[in-house]
């Protein structure tokens, strides 16, 4: 048993070393994928090169002095892997400008604004953000006291986009601020703070429901008595369903809350009632738009239309982004087009919502399954994280926090390859769009934070249990 | 730019994509199976409990594990082999235990001939073995209950 006890001759390794070398690796792709774009599109290398490699090498550099500083026992393969996949969507953005303006410039339209350099300066902001969080968080168990605090600023940040004036109506969805010619998704911001609460919550809620009610097929159901936490999850579902038609977002939440219901209780009743209630709610919303025709549900008809029937001319118009995307896949094949050989900008959205579909063009299958493991390793990183993890707070915000990435990931690529019906979430990281950026970038701080407690030798930190007194056991 | 170039160029890229995503994978592995705890080097160990490879031979019909059967941290196993081991809520103890009526070193587990002892360190609640307050070294067969504070403690096979 004396591996139990701290033993001074074995020393942590906090690979801060490897992470460092697997950044300047990422980045050199990052790099090598914005000059090949150039080559291939314009014929030229472009003079942008420089200056985009200097300031990404810049941001990320900063960013692993802050790790090394903060912390130094963190987990070394979150970084280089979200630098890679952030290096390689602003590269995959600028490939999409370049032929927006070769088009642009063949017609003679007048050049349409290139969304790389914002999104450049967006990672900054992301950055700048995970740089604060790591900064301000010096203990993820702080924000176990502002658990009903994260749940309000959370719901007001969701509900935001419906104040008249400041919300915005976007492709159905009505989950756009407009503030100061910037436009923002809060509900971005508001998964952090739900994240938060949820792990707040059932931590000190999970041995009430953690009892089990009736036995049905050898599988022990919850009492009824405690459904009311997963019942309110799955109303705000379903209302961000129905007032912001927000498919993605409503997926988001209500799975993240079912995995964390799950994880902290360790009973799988919750995740057969949490699969019921989502069949019944996605069952429901479909007959209320089918049959009944209520117009709050009618985009969720024309969804699972298009993904049921995307070749039925009937449904074409809705159907025509998966069309699009299902050809780029095809063309794509099993190594791609290459990069800026492909035609992505055929399919709508594909900064955003269809980059998935860019990749599997341009870089083959081969390319996709490479990103899909990046995305499994930092779900996967996560996960270890959580199990390491000393507190249950820490353990259930890490399980979190890997959750919604892979939740995330999993509704955009099964809605654009057409396994599931297309919902409309950005791919973390890759996608044009700020505000997820800056939100994904803040949660991989949290995540390193949680981290580095965990890795930390155990003598370091005592338990807060340790230090206090004992108490007496009185006897009557 | 001719077409090889191109091609070139196309698989180049991949096989980078690919380099970066093994050498995660390989930093994960060693994250596994690099425990070198060579005398005066680095070594690697992560900060949970450290499972022994293997327990020690022991004869038949000794117990092999404690087990927490109650209290915050039921379900806490840890082998047995032919140390002592230390219970209480301080984390240098072997049997650490989240318990806030334990001392943080309680009570000590120590095998002699084939026995097992539990011996109390001058804990405040005091340890109990079956329905007795112990004062001295007392022997634990398996299935007997120990208490310490308020968990409960057992000695499998």
């Amino acid at each position: 048993m004396s591996e139990a006890q701290p033993n001074p001759a074995v020393q942590v390794r906090k690979r801060r070393g490897a992470e460092l070398v697997l950044i300047v690796v990422a980045l050199a792709v990052a790099v090598g994928a914005y000059a090949i774009v150039g080559i291939t599109v314009t014929g030229k290398l472009s003079q942008q090169v420089l200056s985009y490699g200097a300031g990404l090498a810049i941001l990320v550099g900063i960013a692993h002095v802050i790790v090394r500083i903060m912390t130094p026992y963190a987990d070394p393969l979150l970084l280089p892997c979200v630098v890679f996949l952030n290096g390689l969507g602003l590269a995959l953005i600028h490939r999409l400008d370049l032929t927006k303006i070769e088009n642009a410039r063949a017609n003679g339209e007048s050049l349409p604004r290139a969304d790389a350099p914002l999104q450049l300066t967006w990672t900054a902001v992301g950055v700048a953000a995970f740089i604060l969080v790591l900064l301000v968080i010096r203990d993820h168990r702080r924000l176990q006291r502002a658990t009903y605090t994260a749940l309000f600023a959370g719901v007001g940040l969701l509900l935001l986009p419906l104040v008249p004036g400041l919300g915005v109506r976007f492709q159905g969805a009505q989950i756009w601020i407009r503030f100061a010619g910037l436009s923002f998704q809060p509900g971005e911001i508001a998964k952090v703070c739900l994240i938060v609460f949820f792990a707040g919550y059932l931590v000190v809620k999970k041995d009430a429901l953690a009892l089990a009610g009736r036995r049905f097929i050898g599988i022990d159901l919850p009492r009824g008595r405690d459904l009311g936490p997963i019942l309110s999850a799955w109303l705000i579902s379903l209302a961000i369903l129905v007032f912001q038609r927000d498919l993605g977002t409503a997926l988001l939440f209500f799975g993240a809350f079912v995995v964390l219901l799950y994880v902290s209780t360790e009973r799988p009743g919750w995740l057969f009632v949490g699969g019921g209630l989502f069949a019944g709610g996605a069952w429901f919303a479909y007959i209320a738009a089918t049959s009944l025709h209520i117009p709050q549900f009618s985009h969720i008809a024309n969804r699972i239309n298009a993904w049921l029937h995307p070749f039925d001319p009937q449904y074409r118009e809705g159907a025509y982004q998966i069309i699009q995307s299902l050809y780029g896949f095809a063309y794509g094949g099993l190594l791609g087009r290459g990069l800026g050989e492909g035609h992505p900008n055929l399919v709508p959205l594909a900064k955003s919502d269809f980059i998935i579909a860019a990749i599997g063009e341009e870089l083959g299958l081969t390319g996709l399954m490479a990103i899909l493991v990046l995305y499994g390793i930092i779900v996967e990183r996560g996960l270890r994280t959580a199990l390491v993890c000393r507190d249950h707070f820490g353990k259930l915000l890490a399980t979190g926090v890997a959750a919604v990435f892979a939740i995330q990931v999993f509704v955009v690529v099964g809605g654009v390859t057409k396994l599931i019906p297309l919902t409309g979430l950005t791919t973390p990281f890759l996608s044009y769009g700020g505000s997820s950026l800056v939100a994904n970038w803040a949660l991989v701080a949290l995540m390193l934070r949680i981290s580095d407690q965990a890795r930390r030798p155990a003598t370091l930190p005592a338990a807060p249990t340790e230090d206090a007194l004992t108490q007496v056991v009185v006897r009557r | 730019m001719s077409e090889l170039t191109l091609t070139i160029i196309k698989l180049g890229f991949l096989a980078v994509l690919w380099l970066f995503v093994l050498s995660t994978v390989s930093v994960i592995r060693s994250d596994l199976f690099g425990s070198r705890v060579t005398p005066p080097a680095r070594g690697e160990r992560r900060p949970k409990p450290a499972k022994p490879t293997r327990p020690p031979r022991r004869r038949k019909g000794e117990p092999s594990a404690a087990v927490v059967v109650q209290g915050a941290s039921a379900g806490l196993q840890v082998p047995l082999g032919d140390t002592p081991l230390a219970i209480g809520r301080g984390s240098e103890c072997e049997l650490h235990i989240d318990d806030e009526y334990v001392s943080t070193r309680h009570a000590v587990l120590r095998p002699q001939g084939g026995t097992w002892y539990v011996e109390d360190l001058g804990s405040t609640n005091g340890t109990f073995v079956g329905e007795s307050r112990i004062h001295g070294p007392t022997a634990v067969g398996s299935g007997i209950p120990v208490r310490v504070g308020k968990t409960i403690i057992e000695l499998y096979k």
